[in-house]
């Protein structure tokens, strides 16, 4: 996988992106993507999609009430070991 | 051609992630998660062994240490309030229950993060919920299929990407794309470790990772499509 051939297809480009998913350093570098604009493209929509999606999952606060929940939770399942 | 250039960090400050993988934007992005993680491991450690000892006061601190982050976890794992807090209570009793099989050989946030995730997970798998699913990860469909080429026209995902199509869409991802997209992209977890969670191979991770990629870019480049003739 690390020598490409220059003259590599975008088919064949995209056929080994999953390989490259999770490891974008390598996939940058790529030959192919020197010289097409079109894999470029895919590669830096695909990577912004990931990046917009971290931000619709901001950390929430859980329901005051939970923590009592847990409690009796608790003492239930050490009541049933005992 | 104007890329969206999405800021790494949340509006809250905070990045959601455990362990953070190598190379990418969004993978550098996550490994922010650890300082904020160590703060709060501190902090824990200190009350580690009296909760492990039966001190439930000790353990009611550890709950608000890391309530905000795994119910959080869980939240965005199911995608249901409801469920998320069921899920958080079994992560914090199954915790009570473990705590004190706690080695320290990784962070605690780390070890009670992965923890919830298989409570998750297990919880999926009751439900008869196939985490991976063999069929989409061999049989590719057209639309997505890795060896398509693609005109002009499909290049367009430009401008700002819209947040409520972008929910939309990873809310319509099947469960198991969905799942794989949630565990590597916005947990932060690599392919060997959720190979290992889902039994499943290294490989089917990454295809269906990447098919969830292009199954989002496909339903927002149709959204803008759509936006652009009204």
């Amino acid at each position: 996988m690390s020598e490409q051939p220059k003259s590599m297809t975008c088919a064949e480009f995209q056929a080994q992106l999953p390989e490259f998913i999770g490891s974008g350093a390598s996939a940058a570098g790529h030959p192919h993507l020197k010289e097409c604009a079109l894999c470029r493209e895919l590669l830096e929509n695909l990577e912004t999609i990931a990046q917009a999606a971290r931000q619709l999952f901001p950390e929430v606060e859980p329901p005051d009430e939970l923590w009592e929940q847990i409690e009796l939770a608790i003492k239930k399942d050490e009541g049933g070991e005992g | 051609m104007g890329q969206a250039r999405v800021p790494v960090k949340g509006p809250s400050g905070e990045v959601s992630g455990a362990e953070p993988a190598e190379g990418t934007a969004g993978q550098l992005a996550a490994k922010q998660v650890n300082a904020q993680q160590r703060t709060a491991t501190v902090v824990s450690i200190e009350l580690l062994g009296r909760a492990a000892a039966g001190d439930h006061g000790a353990f009611g601190e550890i709950y608000s240490l890391h309530k905000r982050r795994i119910y959080s976890l869980c939240l965005r794992m199911v995608g249901n309030p409801a469920e998320a807090e069921d899920l958080t209570q079994e992560a914090f009793l199954q915790l009570h229950r473990k705590i004190a099989t706690f080695r320290g050989e990784s962070a605690f946030s780390t070890w009670l993060h992965r923890l919830t995730i298989n409570v998750v997970l297990m919880r999926l798998r009751k439900k008869g919920l196939q985490l991976i699913s063999l069929d989409e990860a061999m049989e590719p469909t057209t639309e997505e299929r890795p060896g398509r080429s693609f005109g002009a026209d499909d290049l367009s995902l430009t401008g700002a990407i819209d947040r409520m199509a972008l929910q939309r869409a990873i809310d319509d991802l099947p469960a198991g794309y969905r799942l794989i997209f949630m565990l590597h992209d916005i947990e932060g977890y690599e392919h060997n470790e959720i190979a290992d969670m889902l039994n499943c191979s290294i490989g089917n991770s990454k295809s269906q990772l990447h098919k969830a990629r292009l199954k989002l870019r496909e339903a927002l480049r149709v959204h803008s499509r759509e936006e652009g003739q009204r």
